[in-house]
Parts: C-alpha cells; sequence; structure tokens
C-alpha cells in the first residue's frame, strides 16, 4: 500500500533573531553577528497510511504543531520532503497548492480563533464549499451544508447564528463540519479536544471515528491526552525535542514501550484507582530547542544514558514489533 | 472526630444584570484533618467557585448569600478581609492552576518567600531564610541557595508551579486548596506535582482540596471525591467507590465516556447534551434533562443527597428506589 503522506527528513527552523540590529554582539572587541535558531522541527520521517489514525504525542514544545503545520503547507520546511500520494507538496506557490487545500484539511484546538466570529455559521461553511465546488448552484451549495450540520450533530435551523451563541463543544463541530464540508481525504487535527469536557470530548471523537469510517478518512492527529491517543490510535509517533524516538503500532507502543522516554512519558499517565508516585522519574528540564543538545537530544535526562548517547545521535532502528525506536540503548541490547 | 472544615448549605450567588447566577447550590461537605477531597465536574459546574468561597475569594458581583463555613469553631465565611487574610495567611493556602497568581513577576523568589514568612511568623532575616531552604528542599528544587536569587521567569512552569507549592508550605497550614494545578502542565510534570502534593499531604498531615475535571488525577490522590454538577453535590463518597461503582448517573456518565472504559468498544460512551445554564435550570433533577434513566418524579422534585451503600452519599430518585 501507498502512503497518503510522506513525511522524508523535515527540519523546520525558526530565525528568532530579530533586525540586524539585535543580532550585533561586542564579543572580545569584536563585533559579531549572533543569530537565533529555535530548531523545532529535527530530521522527522514518517509515512501516512490511508484510512489509518497516526498520532504525536510529546511534551508541550516539543515540535508537534509545527510538524502539522508544516505538512499542511503553512510553513515552508527548512530541509526536506513532503509528498501527497507521491507528488512533492513542500515546494508548491499557494495556486499550484490550491488543489491539495481540498483534500488536506485542518482542526485546531481553538474553534473560537478559527472560526471567523463576523461571519455566521452558513456563511463559515458556505465560503469553502463555494471556492472548492465553482460549479455548484446555490441551492446545492445550501444543501451541502444543511446536510454536513445535521451530520456533526448541529441542527441547520442554527445556522443564522455566529459561533460566539454556541458552546465550545458544538463549536468544534462546526469547526469539524467546515473542514467535512470540502470531502478531504485527510485530516490534521492538532488537539481538537483539548478544551472540552469529557463528555463533550466523547462526543467529538465519536464523531470524528465516524466520519473516519464513512468516508475513509486519513487523520493526524496530535493530543497530550495519552488515554485518548491509545484508543483511537492505529500508530503513534513519540517526539521529543522536535526528534522523532519512537514510532509504531499503538498497542505495541503502549504495551511495550522501547525508547527510555516513551517509557517515563506512558509511566507518567494518571490511572483510575491507580496512586500517584509510581511514575518514572526524569532528572533535569527539558532542554530548549535553541540550544539543541549533542548526540541524542535525550541523553541529558536519560537513564541509560551512554558515553555514546552524547556525541552520536542514533539512526532510527526497526524492530521485530514493527517499532522503529532511535535510541543506542535499545540498538545495543542495553534496554 | 471534629471535622477540620464543615462547609453547610453554602450558596453563592452572582448578581448579573441577566440575572442571578446561583453557582453553589445549598452544598455542604466537611473535611476532617489531614484528609483529602477530590471536587470533579464538568466546566462551569462550579467547582472553582466553591473552592475559592471557602477563603473567601470571590469578588464581585459574586457574593456567598447562604450557609456558613466552620473553621476552628467559627463561622468564616463571614470574616472581614482582614480576618480572612489571617485565615489565608496561616491556615488555609491555595494553589492556582496558574502559578503567576501567586508570584510577583518583578521580586525574586527569595524576597517573596522572605516576606510571606516575615509578614506572618516572627522570625529572623536568617531564620526566614532557613525556612525558605527547608520547604524549597520539600518540593525538590535543586539548589535551592541558588534559586532564592532568581525571578519567575527564570523557572520552568512545573517548577513555578512547585514554587507555589513551597510558598503555600511557609506557613504550615492546615489545608490546601488546588484548583487544577496540573491542567497545564505535561503529564510528566504533572505526575510530579501530584506525587509530591500526595507525599507533603501524608508526611505533615495536611488537608487537601484537590479541584480537578480529570477523574483519573483525582483518583490518584484523594480519599474522597464529590462530583459537583450544576453548582449541586450531587455524589460524594470514598473514592473507590465512586471510581470502582458510581452511583449518579452522572458520574457513571463521567466515568464510562473515559477511553479506559470503553471496554474493546470503538465508539466512546457519550453523555448525550450539555450541562444546563445557570440561569435557565430545568425544572425537578438538575440533570434530568439528560438523564437515560430518569423517573417521573425526577422532572417535578429537587433529589437530596441520601446515604447510599458504601459510604456514599447520592442526590438521585433512582438510587434511592435501589432499583438501579
Ligand atoms: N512561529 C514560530 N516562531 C518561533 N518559534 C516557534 C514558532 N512556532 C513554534 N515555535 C517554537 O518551536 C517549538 C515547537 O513548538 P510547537 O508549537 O510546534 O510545539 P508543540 O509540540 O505543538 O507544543 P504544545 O503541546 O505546547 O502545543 C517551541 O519551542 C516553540 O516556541
Ligand atoms: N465572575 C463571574 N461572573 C459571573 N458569573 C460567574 C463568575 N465566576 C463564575 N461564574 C459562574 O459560576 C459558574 C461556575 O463557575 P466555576 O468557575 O466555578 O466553574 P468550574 O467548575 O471551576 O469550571 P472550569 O472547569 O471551567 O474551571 C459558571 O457557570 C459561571 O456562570
Ligand atoms: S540514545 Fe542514549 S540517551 Fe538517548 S534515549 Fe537511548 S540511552 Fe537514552
Ligand atoms: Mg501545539
Ligand atoms: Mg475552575
Amino acid at each position: 500500500m501507498t502512503a497518503i503522506l510522506d513525511i522524508k527528513n523535515i527540519d523546520k527552523h525558526f530565525d528568532i533573531s530579530g533586525t540586524i540590529l539585535d543580532q550585533l554582539r561586542l564579543d572580545g572587541g569584536r563585533i559579531t553577528r549572533k543569530r537565533t535558531v529555535v530548531k523545532a522541527v529535527n530530521g522527522v520521517t514518517l509515512s501516512v497510511m490511508p484510512g489509518e489514525t497516526l498520532s504525536v504525542v510529546g511534551e508541550s514544545g516539543c515540535g508537534k504543531s509545527t510538524l502539522a503545520r508544516t505538512v499542511m503547507g503553512l510553513y515552508r520546511p527548512n530541509r526536506g520532503e513532503i509528498l501527497y500520494k507521491g507528488e512533492r507538496i513542500d515546494n508548491l506557490s499557494s495556486s499550484q497548492m490550491l488543489p491539495y487545500r481540498t483534500k488536506m484539511q485542518m482542526v485546531f484546538q481553538d474553534p473560537y480563533a478559527s472560526l471567523n466570529p463576523r461571519m455566521t455559521v452558513r456563511q463559515i461553511l458556505e465560503e469553502p464549499v463555494r471556492l472548492h465546488n465553482p460549479s455548484l448552484n446555490r441551492d446545492e451549495v445550501h444543501d451541502k451544508v444543511a446536510e454536513v450540520m445535521r451530520r456533526v450533530g448541529v441542527d441547520p435551523v442554527w445556522s443564522t447564528n455566529y459561533p460566539h451563541e454556541f458552546s465550545g463543544g458544538q463549536r468544534q463541530r462546526i469547526s469539524i463540519a467546515r473542514a467535512l464540508v470540502v470531502d478531504p481525504e485527510f485530516i490534521v487535527a492538532d488537539e481538537p479536544i483539548a478544551a472540552l469536557d469529557v463528555s463533550i470530548q466523547a462526543q467529538i471523537l465519536n464523531l470524528l471515528m465516524d466520519a473516519q469510517e464513512e468516508r475513509g478518512l486519513t487523520y493526524l492527529f496530535i493530543s497530550h491526552d495519552l488515554s485518548v491517543v491509545e484508543h483511537i490510535s492505529s500508530r503513534v509517533c513519540v517526539m521529543y525535542l522536535g526528534c522523532v524516538c519512537e514510532l509504531g503500532p499503538a498497542a505495541e507502543l503502549f504495551a511495550n514501550p522501547r525508547h527510555p522516554y516513551t517509557q517515563a512519558l506512558l509511566s507518567a499517565i494518571p490511572r483510575l484507582g491507580g496512586k500517584a508516585g509510581g511514575h518514572t522519574r526524569l532528572s533535569g528540564d527539558v532542554p530548549t530547542p535553541i540550544n539543541l543538545p549533542s548526540g541524542c537530544v535525550f541523553h541529558g535526562r536519560c537513564p541509560h544514558a551512554g558515553k555514546r548517547c552524547m556525541t552520536e545521535a542514533p539512526a532510527p532502528r526497526t524492530m521485530q514489533s514493527g517499532v522503529v525506536v532511535a535510541c543506542h540503548a535499545v540498538a545495543e541490547g542495553r534496554i | 472526630m471534629e471535622p477540620l472544615i464543615d462547609i453547610k448549605n453554602l450558596r453563592v450567588d452572582f448578581a448579573l444584570r441577566s440575572g442571578t447566577v446561583r453557582a453553589v447550590r445549598d452544598v455542604s461537605l466537611s473535611i476532617g484533618r489531614g484528609e483529602r477531597l477530590g471536587i470533579v465536574g464538568e466546566s462551569g459546574a462550579g467547582k472553582s467557585v466553591l473552592g475559592f468561597s471557602i477563603i473567601n475569594l470571590i469578588s464581585k458581583p459574586g457574593r456567598i448569600t447562604g450557609g456558613e463555613i466552620i473553621f476552628g469553631g467559627e463561622d468564616i465565611s463571614r470574616y472581614s478581609y482582614e480576618k480572612m487574610r489571617h485565615i489565608r495567611g496561616n491556615h488555609i493556602s491555595m494553589i492556582f492552576q496558574d502559578p503567576m497568581m501567586t508570584l510577583n513577576p518583578v521580586l525574586t523568589i527569595g524576597t517573596q518567600m522572605k516576606e510571606t514568612i516575615l509578614a506572618h511568623m516572627d522570625v529572623s532575616d536568617e531564620e526566614a531564610e532557613a525556612i525558605c531552604l527547608d520547604k524549597l528542599k520539600k518540593v525538590y528544587i535543586p539548589s535551592p541557595e541558588k534559586r532564592l536569587k532568581q525571578y519567575p521567569h527564570e523557572f520552568s512552569g512545573g517548577m513555578r508551579q512547585r514554587i507555589v507549592i513551597a510558598i503555600s508550605l511557609l506557613t504550615n497550614p492546615k489545608l490546601i486548596i488546588a484548583d487544577e494545578p496540573t491542567t497545564a502542565l505535561d503529564v510528566t510534570i504533572q505526575a510530579e506535582i501530584m506525587s509530591l502534593l500526595l507525599e507533603l499531604c501524608e508526611n505533615e498531615n495536611m488537608g487537601l482540596i484537590l479541584i480537578t475535571h480529570d477523574l483519573a488525577v483525582v483518583s490518584e490522590v484523594t480519599q474522597r471525591i464529590a462530583v459537583l454538577y450544576a453548582g449541586k453535590v450531587v455524589e460524594i463518597g470514598p473514592t473507590d467507590r465512586i471510581i470502582g461503582s458510581p452511583q449518579h448517573p452522572y458520574t457513571r456518565g463521567l466515568l464510562r465516556a473515559l477511553p479506559q472504559m470503553a471496554e474493546g468498544k470503538r465508539r466512546l460512551n457519550q453523555i448525550p447534551g450539555m450541562m444546563p445554564s445557570l440561569l435557565n435550570m430545568p425544572k425537578g433533577c438538575p440533570f434530568q434533562p439528560r438523564c437515560e434513566v430518569r423517573l417521573d418524579r425526577c422532572l417535578r422534585e429537587i433529589p437530596v443527597l441520601t446515604k447510599a451503600e458504601g459510604g456514599a452519599q447520592v442526590a438521585c430518585f433512582r438510587c434511592q428506589g435501589g432499583d438501579q
């Protein structure tokens, strides 16, 4: 089976040095120019298969959203390629990108920020339909909007209301409706349930899973709720400081985490009826992506770090279970 | 034994232009010395208002309009600002979701901690510093001597929250009220903060009110859980009981909605509808419009908390009939 999306060795760095004057430093009597670069995504390679849900997890700031936005063409990668069904899309102009904008949609954490407050729900939903299907007449557009509203569980009688007149859960339904209304194949969902209550979370997750089943959708899903990720994903990618540590089938990865960071992360998931304090403790704080550590980016906090880890970046290796792990200790058989 | 704090029929109203919002509706709860109680419920259920009202941090247009809060034999719900400040400084501490609610960005950690100590205790400067170092060690801040000279922005989010906990410990309080203390933090840091809170409460015999929407988190730290719905306690009981055999249809729904409870099914169990607006409460049981097992009676009468099996109390007519 060929992948719907191939991410090949992507780097995304942000230059936050400011103006040339901000960059000048007096260093030992000489004027030097200093650049400050945030290395948000570093050498990420992964493929998303049609119909699957691939989730990306990892601590705040590890580059999940940056990766998602780069995939969507909102950022241009500094290195590497992104292929949609085998075609390169990372170097396209916005007009060349237009056909992909229908096939690939994005849902954000904060539906309030992503829905125009001055547009009614109908206007919000009709706009993309018109843009992507110029041949449809008024009634057809109208019908399509009503159908998708019903599909996401928002009664079409509300279509003349504005986003602020809805609850958070309903707003998220509307932003999912906006993604679905152009019949996409691939949806990037960046923390779509983070701001919602458990009971509403279940409604939205069911909606996403039902839509996937009905339309054969593929998801790149980002969430910090690891119980949710375990439940809905086919595969999971664990990131740390912009690098992939471990990538594999969800069931295997949760049952048998191999990378020391994955192990620590999963041990921290609160368990119903458990007791606090049983997690693996990591030493130190997360380093900033401005000064990426040498070698393995996790070595400063890793309980298994050896000499090699400080100088040499571990290459991803595929284990017998099908899980890909980038760790010297695993490769050397130490864990 | 006399409880540490005894809340009776507490009522908190917000007088808004559109009407009066009763955010806390006749809530009664008590917490024993060294006891850890969790308060859970959906957004807008009144968890924060309840927590804040205990130490009178409710400001206009909100007001405690009924009930009492007995602490140390006195009703503190009607204390003046000054008297309440004394309680807040010496007996009950509060930890907020955002550590910067407590920390002053322009003062070093050391200055802030010492100010707190000197305001409440009669100690010398050196003694105050020793207390600071002791508390920072208790919350596992490495090289505390150096850290005392730093400003809040020089710490990570998780460390800032640990410093807030250290500050809340300065006066050896009997009760800590923590409102979503880890909601903005990563799971790894959440696990650290929660195990720290648990350890401190156990070692110092300190009471804890942990407010959160996360049932798994609350189950790992508390001994008892109160479930709040639209300003009312609908179920309260021992943690293992609430998690293991919830009685109220809302508590059941909340637990069943978790992915851990999907029992191999792909679709999750959802609670239909959403919490009613406090300005437009349904007749009868507040949960009645969303309840799948409601009786005729539920549409007319408001159920009150009644003893159920296993030391729990439940406000539900179904549960009283014993036929659920
Ligand atoms: N536009 C930008 N300019 C500069 N730096 C950025 C930009 N966007 C992201 N970053 C930085 O890149 C790093 C990765 O950020 P990103 O938002 O991708 O993380 P994340 O994994 O999505 O985190 P979270 O879980 O908090 O959403 C962070 O250090 C962030 O500060
Ligand atoms: N300052 C205020 N003005 C008006 N109404 C308020 C105010 N603060 C709270 N309320 C009302 O009190 C209700 C309870 O709010 P509260 O903040 O206690 O909810 P919560 O359970 O803590 O929710 P969350 O999980 O979102 O923090 C809200 O529905 C709101 O209507
Ligand atoms: S490569 Fe080394 S430092 Fe990195 S996770 Fe593996 S053992 Fe730890
Ligand atoms: Mg993000
Ligand atoms: Mg709150």
